[in-house]
């Protein structure tokens, strides 16, 4: 029984990496679509987010099935209430990433506007996050999730510090508006993926530890 | 009502064989905790320390603090009698008296503890019938039918009326519902759950989602050793102790 179940096991864990492996397509896609203004990423993003909708069915279903036959417990049973919290955050990153490819759809019907932001440079550390967070959960290792913990105040930073710079060059040239405004909705797609790949890692880190680290504290169960 | 359990350096031997080693344990009262572990971990032995059946077996002994409530109950001059009457215990496989009725089933362990009183009898074989939800079941045919001509399920709940009669504080059950299908378990769970607001309840289970499902507080025994006691929520969702999470996920061994 429990070496069917450890197949089970094995088996959505498997899936769920492969659906990290869309997600993180999906960002890449969006982030070169921006980087190129090219239309064809933005196609890639959208044909891909299919792919990851149907990822996720997958992987509730064979969750609620394992939840269902086998009532896992403890470490058994953190593991799969991780996986189903982090099967929709990765849903989410495929959601941000086609929000960000219909920017730049609007983006590149018009002219190129020079904006004091550096999105690539963001796209990069938002990619890395959610690496990190999935290579933790590959690996159950919580000191890697940890570290992304970390890099989330990076992010939010960038975001702040583009909202500022954007809203500035609104007001001083309002011709630039538009633009403007989709980068800082890119901008903004970006820093809540950033958010996911946090969530990510909580949901490995009580995966892994049994503690409960959202809203910055670490509560055990007393 | 129940009364809180203290277990202090607790070993129990099967002749030389040393099945509980330095037991502590503190049972909460009105409080429902279960017992589980692999088989020959010594969980029984553990519950039938608490009530002295232990040394009923040819050879078997116990030493060590066991307080029920205020009761020693290897002190000096404490009656293994009064022990049982104020410790009931529910076994695996239901145990009726085959050819008493339901009734006397019941009223058994009243007459056998000298009492006479028919009213009162009456009274509490009814109030314990109750407790066990087993009355609306059986109230018209108390004296015509027998405890053998009942299921299974509603045997068990007999046995558990027939404990409840003499007016326990403390009720141990060893595997309750093993032998049951799962609507006479279901019953006999819904059934604990309601006992703890009268009794301490201590049960021993081989099905985890059993002691997941009716205990506040879970003990895992391996090997005569008490390795982790603690909230039911937190033994089956973060158990402190490896050897726990092995056990009840399966990988033990």
């Amino acid at each position: 029984m429990r070496s069917r179940f450890q197949q089970g096991l094995d088996e959505l864990k498997e899936k769920l990496l492969r659906m990290g492996g869309l997600a993180e397509q999906a960002i890449d896609r969006a982030a070169e679509a921006y980087r190129t203004r090219d239309a064809k990423y933005c196609q890639m993003v959208f044909t891909g987010e299919n792919d990851i909708n149907q990822a996720e069915r997958e992987i509730d279903e064979l969750a609620l099935d394992l939840l269902a036959m086998q009532q896992p417990m403890a470490v058994d049973l953190r593991f799969i209430m991780a996986v189903v919290k982090i099967n929709a955050d990765l849903e989410r990153v495929g959601d941000q990433a086609v929000n960000i490819a219909q920017r730049v759809l609007d983006l590149i019907s018009e002219p190129e506007v020079p904006l004091p932001v550096d999105i690539p440079r963001m796209a990069a550390s938002v990619t890395t996050m959610v690496q990190r967070a999935l290579e933790s959960f590959l690996d159950g290792k919580a000191e890697i999730a940890e570290a992304v913990l970390q890099m989330d105040n990076v992010v939010d930073r960038m975001k702040d510090e583009a909202f500022v710079v954007l809203v500035q060059k609104m007001m001083s040239d309002p011709q630039v508006t538009r633009a403007a405004l989709n980068v800082l909705l890119i901008a903004r797609n970006l820093e809540r993926i950033a958010d996911h790949a946090t969530n990510i890692s909580e949901d490995v880190i009580f995966w892994v530890r049994g503690a409960d680290v959202r809203h910055g504290g670490a509560h055990y169960r007393s | 009502m129940g009364v809180g359990i203290e277990v202090r350096g607790l070993n129990a031997w099967y002749g030389k064989n040393l099945a509980l080693k330095s037991i502590d344990m503190t049972v909460a009262a009105n409080h429902v905790t279960a017992v589980i572990g692999p088989s020959g971990c010594g969980k029984s032995t553990f519950v039938r320390c608490l009530n002295r059946m232990h040394e009923t077996i040819p050879e078997a002994r116990a030493e060590g603090l066991v307080k029920v409530g205020e009761m020693e109950v290897y002190g000096d001059g404490t009656d293994p009698v009064e022990i049982r009457r104020r410790i009931g215990m529910v076994f695996q496989k239901p145990n009726p008296f085959p050819t008493m009725s339901i009734y006397d089933n019941v009223a058994a362990g009243l007459r056998l503890n000298g009492f006479r009183n028919r009213k009162q009898m009456d009274e509490l074989v009814e109030r314990s019938l109750k407790l066990a939800a087993l009355w609306d079941e059986v109230k018209d045919m108390l004296h015509k039918k027998s405890g053998a001509s009942l299921s299974g399920g509603q045997q068990q709940r007999l046995c558990i009326a027939r404990s409840l009669a003499v007016e326990p504080e403390v009720l141990l059950m060893d595997e309750p519902a093993s032998a049951l299908d799962p609507i006479s378990t279901s019953k006999i769970e819904e059934l604990i759950f309601q006992l703890k607001q009268h009794y301490t309840v201590v049960i021993v289970t081989h099905n985890m989602q059993q002691a997941a499902r009716v205990a506040e507080f879970t003990g895992f025994f391996l090997m005569g050793s008490l390795i982790e006691y603690d909230k039911t929520e937190k033994i089956f969702t973060t158990p402190a102790d490896k050897r726990t999470e092995d056990y009840i996920t399966g990988r033990f061994g």
